[in-house]
């Protein structure tokens, strides 16, 4: 059985004193924390800014603060605070961001974090992890908070579609069921879950699919992405964000460093919020399916004529 | 405190004062600002904080966090005039080698947490109150604020906070010197009464005059003020404090003084002769 995000952090919490955790008055995911922790943890209220300023004092004095608020206030109404009194001395705050992306839902584009993984990639020392799902964030939660740098975690709770390799920072986890990749999902984030039956689909056409889930977008596994550009005809990017400042913009910078060609889909929000509604309604609106995903890709492969790289 | 005491502080100020003026030649510097809070700034490093040069990573010193960045000249002087950097290094002024610029920062000893953008180390500050608190440490969190800094919203957001977690070893020194960047706070966003702005989110509450020393010291050794939050003093100030020809004066907030500038203010620190200032008043914000 799982273990859930409150576990995996009361459980880092405990071990190290250091860990304290505070939220801006968003408690879903860690109700159980405050009889737990006492004054360990600190909810600020509805104070984004003061909850940040607040990390880096704690940090200052070698806290390492876990703090958490909805994925848009805490990245956008704080950004400042996160770009002044965290990114430019680099202390040890650990961001995470609830219901990021698709994950609003019904809320409206109010709370529609499209943007958060590139305001949070654009502060040098900042890290980011696009977990794919709860077994993932699991995975990757003790080294984001014993790694000296501050993180943004894009936190997703969505049930696992594979068992999941031990988590390294900067190391992509790559996916491969045959000698033959025609085709490589790069996905961050929630909808690895799509871009897993994806492949399945694609794979049942006979198409030979890399699925390779990215985990943390910066520091991004470079090699990762230029072995699947290598390999692969085709690369898709897949991430609910806006086109800029993702998943997309990180893997187009490596490719174009290292001078490396490649066919490039791109499946992301593009420039526009997305249709508010549930989960299932928000994924067949914005093209993120499974069989919508399968379907663009047999498409561009037809279209373009491409021929496999190792034909 | 005694005579030798008052003596003491205002002979640490004047040369406070002169390495301000000195700053504000070549490429200048917030000199006006400086000046009103330069007395407030001596007085917390001579008299009050608990903080040792030579022990600048002491877990239980007392924190001083300058949120009105653009200041720091008041305040590298006074870490000059105290050892924590020596005074030649002030000559590295605005130099590339060297970390001495318009804002403060940590590569300077003393300086606990860079600042520039207004409205950020009151919830800074409240954090490492929170941690000493925690830690069942000593230390007392001072936050020097603007009084135009006040119209950052994030400042009453965090005076919410911190009375709710009752963080009685903060205390808010306001240095007011009625003065935004370019115009007189009254008109502009008006801040009085602000004594009872102050009551109403929880604060216990003292004015004193920013440049007489007894009237500081009584207040911060009151400290902390009953009430349960955290206490504020509003220190009333003159911009440009010591020098009668920039006193007061909006238009010279940030000033780049000529050579001659220079030696005539300096003159008038001692109280020979007014300044004729030629420059242009710059507005830089």
């Amino acid at each position: 059985m799982t273990q859930t995000y409150e576990h995996a952090l009361l459980d880092l919490a405990r071990r190290d004193s250091r860990v304290l955790v505070l939220t801006a008055e968003n408690r879903a995911a860690i109700r159980g924390l405050p009889a737990q922790l006492g004054p360990r943890f600190l909810d600020t209220g509805i104070t984004e800014q003061t909850m940040i300023g607040m990390a880096a004092g704690l940090a200052l004095r070698g806290r390492i603060p876990v703090v958490h608020a909805l994925a848009t206030f805490l990245t956008m109404r704080a950004f400042e605070f996160i770009r002044t009194d965290v990114g430019i001395p680099g202390l040890p705050v650990k961001l995470v961001g609830a219901v990021p992306g698709v994950l609003s839902e019904a809320n409206g584009p109010t709370h529609q974090a499209l943007e958060d993984v590139a305001l949070m990639r654009g502060i040098p020392p900042m890290r980011v992890f696009c977990p794919a799902d709860l077994p993932d964030l699991v995975a990757g939660l003790p080294a984001v908070l014993a790694d000296p740098n501050p993180w943004y975690v894009r936190y997703c709770d969505r049930p696992a579609v594979t068992e999941h390799r031990p988590f390294e920072i900067g190391r992509a986890e790559v996916f491969r069921a045959g000698p033959r990749d025609d085709v490589a999902l790069l996905v961050s984030g929630a909808l690895f879950r799509e871009a897993w039956e994806a492949a399945a689909l694609l794979r049942a056409d006979g198409c030979g699919v890399r699925v390779v889930n990215i985990r943390t977008v910066k520091p991004l596994d470079q090699q990762a992405v230029l072995d699947a550009a290598r390999r692969a005809a085709l690369l898709v990017t897949i991430e609910d964000h806006f086109e800029t400042g993702g998943l997309y913009t990180a893997v187009a910078d490596t490719l174009v460093r290292a001078g490396a060609p490649a066919r490039v889909l791109a499946v992301n929000c593009g420039d526009r919020w997305f249709t508010p509604a549930l989960l299932p309604d928000v994924l067949a609106d914005a093209g993120f399916t499974a069989e919508a995903i399968a379907t663009r890709v047999a498409s561009a492969l037809t279209r373009r004529h491409l021929v496999p790289a190792h034909a | 405190m005694n005579d030798a005491q008052r003596r003491e502080l205002q002979a640490i100020a004047r040369e406070v004062r002169r390495h301000a003026v000195r700053m504000a030649g070549g490429g200048g510097c917030f000199l006006g600002a400086s000046l009103s809070c330069a007395d407030l700034v001596v007085y917390l490093y001579r008299h009050f904080l608990r903080v040792d040069p030579r022990r600048l990573d002491d877990r239980e010193r007392d924190y001083l966090l300058l949120s009105k960045g653009h200041d720091v000249p008041a305040l590298y002087g006074t870490l000059a005039e105290l050892d924590f950097i020596s005074r030649q290094r002030l000559a590295n002024h605005l130099s590339p080698r060297d970390h001495l610029y318009w804002h403060p920062n940590r590569a300077i000893p003393g300086v606990e947490f860079h600042s520039g953008s207004l409205g950020h180390l009151l919830s800074v500050g409240m954090g490492i109150a929170y941690d000493v608190r925690l830690s069942h440490g000593r230390s007392r969190v001072v936050v020097l604020l603007g009084d135009g800094e006040l119209d950052e919203g994030s400042i009453w957001e965090g005076l919410l906070v911190a009375r709710a977690q009752g963080l009685t070893n903060l205390t808010l020194l306001v240095d007011r010197n009625g003065f935004q960047a370019n115009v007189r706070t009254e008109e502009l966003i008006p801040l009085e009464p602000l004594t009872d702005k102050f009551a109403a989110f929880g604060c216990a509450v003292r004015t004193v005059d920013g440049h007489d020393f007894d009237e500081i010291d009584r207040a911060f050794s009151d400290l902390p003020f009953a009430g349960g939050g955290p206490s504020v003093i509003i220190a009333r100030t003159v911009r440009g404090c010591g020098l009668p020809s920039i006193e007061a004066r909006a238009d010279r907030w940030f000033c780049r003084l000529s050579p001659a500038e220079v030696t005539a203010l300096l003159r008038e620190l001692e109280g020979v002769a007014a300044a004729e200032l030629e420059s242009e008043p710059l507005m830089v914000r």
